[in-house]
């Protein structure tokens, strides 16, 4: 215990803060861009899959496809899919892309199907009527179900961001900086383990935790609504 | 020339069979009831009417014009010709009053916004809502919705007003209102289908009373002869069951 | 591309493979019904608020959602032997999931609980209900009707966490997968086709689930969303 405490002043030093605070860096960034693009995707996907024109039906399996392939798949096995994939058609060096392409492929996956919950929990009735009045569906959904939709599907899809910073951990199983993988090299670096790793949990907790907070109490505004 | 022509049409809700073999016609300036039990296809028959729902058999003509419903421009003809008002008003949650009036004139009638808004103000005063045009749905009773529903129907300027037992969902206090708005409509001339329970409000304002079962017109006549004098047995039973609540 | 596909050399460790997913369904199993257990402990603290306890248990929760399994595996792993406490691999990777599992398992069941407090227990204490038959007709059934999607949902994501655990050597279905991998080098088709095994096992799992609980619980289950 008292070596544990002696370590601490050789640990906490100016590089390797720095360090960490980079890698920190990368996971954020890892998790925001997977969530935006995946928001964006996502968002098609859901719109596709709602849709009810005959001449869309082989787009619309691809994406029924696409949505249960990966959300089936461990994140680790998508990731060295991606990454052997992109060795062998030498499409790029860069880890950080690789995982980034894997993050936003999942997260398109998830958050389309939050987005598409999103749209069921809109009565049909809403969509009788404008139907009736001769809206087009996409009309429909841009003036009448994503304007209540949006309500139902903020909570989740913010939940499911604050999920994704920890995921982002398994990207350290291809050699990307972010922050489990700092841990790693740090670990091999002969750092005390228990200070290595015990400070990137606390890292992770403060990326998660405000986040985590934000989310409820947003969650308790949009449900107190305009009453 | 039948404003509607409706021609041994078949339907299906679901797996459920609920209009069998239907022929009805509608003319201009006519109102024509369709009352009956549950399930007897009324409410499915103004839904196919605006396309919400397939037929799976007949046809449907419209100002001399078939309607085929996998075409999209049959459609949008047939619903811009109809107008509809539910049972559960279905206005739009997201917007107030004056947008919901507003919206589909403006959007899908292209029509100008000044000239909508001013005909939505109009309607709204005759429905006797004009004071709530800011406010939103949910701040509304029934009965105040079904009236915006309607005045609603109204701006799209249609030439056939279908309504879908507008009352039927409303507290008893509500309902008396909206039969007030819908008598003047009739007075002022307006083509209409209406399904209702409202047998005193049916009596009173139609030109022709269908009486419906199983998907089909059992009978069509006055309101006087359907009621007072019914031919078919069927017809006979049903009155006798309404007579009795 | 200098590359061709050629699965032909894999099929013979496809029963390897599916050994290994064994192997990974156990650890799901062993955690997730371990994690069910001490989460219902957990829960049982936090509804009946049963002093520091319940604020050990806030801490833990808190920590345990907030921060990745994958880490705490890893502390587990390589922290708790300065401790004294030497894992073995499969070990460490068990308790990190049952942990983990605990609270998030803890939140879910405790979400149950509240969901029965009001209505229920009022309508069968009208009943002149003694506390057993409470609990076995009236709050029983209602709370495995709640539980059921969400347990169930929560297992199937420990099924597909369970492949980190190849991470630490253990040989489930993903570390198989490295090991067919390092012999033979056909990495694209290994990996493809253990993605196509995980999308197998976890479509049964769903499907078993969805009959199961709409069977049993009437709980409202869907297979294809």
């Amino acid at each position: 215990m008292e070596r544990l405490i002696e370590e601490i002043p050789n640990f906490f030093t100016y590089w390797n803060i720095i360090f960490l605070l980079k890698a920190m860096g990368v996971t954020l960034m890892l998790t925001l861009f997977g969530c935006i693009f995946g928001f964006a995707f996502g968002l098609i996907l859901a719109i596709v899959r709602k849709s009810e024109n005959k001449l869309m039906m082989p787009l619309r399996i691809f994406v029924v496809f696409f949505t249960e392939i990966f959300r089936r798949i461990p994140f680790l096995v998508t990731l060295l899919l991606i990454f052997y994939v992109f060795q062998i058609f030498q499409i790029t060096d860069s880890l950080f892309v690789i995982a980034l392409i894997s993050v936003c492929l999942i997260a398109t996956a998830f958050i389309g199907e939050i987005i598409r919950s999103g749209i069921e929990s809109i009565n049909m009735a809403q969509w009788d009527a404008a139907k009736a009045m001769n809206f087009s569906y996409l009309q429909i959904l841009k003036e009448v179900i994503f304007p209540q939709a949006w309500k139902v599907i903020l909570p989740p899809a913010f939940g499911f961001f604050i999920l994704f910073i920890k995921d982002t951990a398994l990207a350290s199983q291809i050699g990307v900086m972010e922050l489990t993988f700092a841990g790693k090299i740090l670990n091999n670096k002969g750092f005390s383990p228990v200070l290595v790793f015990g400070s990137i949990l606390i890292l992770y907790f403060i990326l998660s935790f405000p986040l985590d907070r934000f989310g409820k109490y947003m969650e308790r505004k949009i449900a107190s609504g305009r009453n | 020339m039948h404003q509607v022509e409706i021609k041994s049409i078949s339907a299906n809700y679901g797996s459920l069979k609920v209009i069998d073999d239907l022929s009805i016609q509608l003319n201009k300036g006519e109102i024509v009831s369709l009352i009956g039990p549950s399930g007897s296809g009324k409410s499915t028959l103004l839904k196919l009417l605006v396309g919400l729902i397939k037929p799976t058999q007949g046809e449907v003509v419209i100002q001399n014009r078939t309607i085929n419903f996998d075409n999209k421009d049959d459609l949008r003809f047939a619903r811009s010709k109809l107008a509809i008002v539910f049972q559960q008003y279905n206005l739009f949650q997201n917007m107030n009053i004056l947008n919901n009036v507003c919206i589909a004139p403006i959007k899908i009638q292209k029509r100008d916004k000044h000239e909508v808004e001013e005909s939505a103000k109009i309607l709204l005063e005759k429905v006797g809502l004009k004071d709530k045009m800011h406010a939103y749905p949910d701040e509304l009773s029934g009965g105040q919705q079904q009236r915006v529903a309607i005045a609603r129907a109204l701006n799209l300027k249609p030439e056939i007003l279908l309504l879908d037992e507008v009352t039927s969902a409303l507290d008893p206090e509500l309902v008396k209102e909206v039969l007030n708005t819908i008598k003047i409509l009739a007075s002022e001339g307006m083509t209409m289908f209406i399904v209702s329970h409202e047998m005193g409000f049916v009596k009173e304002i139609s030109n022709q009373v269908a009486f419906l079962d199983k998907g089909k017109v059992i009978e069509m006549n006055s309101p006087e002869k359907l009621f007072n004098h019914p031919e078919n047995q069927r017809t006979k039973d049903f009155m006798m069951k309404i007579i009795k609540e | 591309m200098g590359y061709t596909l050629i699965y032909s050399q894999i099929y013979e460790f496809i029963p390897y493979l599916i050994y290994g997913a064994i192997i990974s369904l156990q650890i799901a199993v062993l955690s997730f019904f371990g994690g069910l257990f001490f989460g219902l402990v957990l829960a049982t603290i936090r509804t009946f608020s049963l002093g520091i306890l319940d604020k050990i248990t806030v801490v833990y929760v808190t920590f345990f959602t907030n921060t990745p399994q994958l880490v705490q595996i890893y502390f587990l792993f390589f922290a708790l032997p300065e401790f004294g406490i030497m894992l073995s691999p499969f070990n460490a990777v068990l308790l990190g999931m049952t942990l983990n599992a605990a609270a998030y398992l803890c939140e879910i069941q405790r979400a149950g609980f509240l969901s029965i407090r009001q209505e229920e227990l009022d309508a069968s204490r009208t009943l002149n209900f003694n506390i057993i038959q409470q609990v076995r007709y009236v709050i029983f059934p209602h709370i495995m009707r709640v539980l059921f999607p969400p347990l169930s949902n929560h297992y199937i994501l420990m099924t597909l966490g369970t492949s980190m655990a190849a991470i630490f050597g253990v040989e489930e279905l993903t570390g198989r997968a490295f090991n067919i991998n390092s012999e033979t080098f056909r990495s694209v088709e290994i990996f493809s086709v253990t993605a196509l095994i995980y999308i197998v096992i976890t479509f049964i799992a769903t499907f078993f689930l969805a009959v199961m609980g709409r069977y049993f619980f009437k709980a409202k289950m869907r297979i294809i969303q």
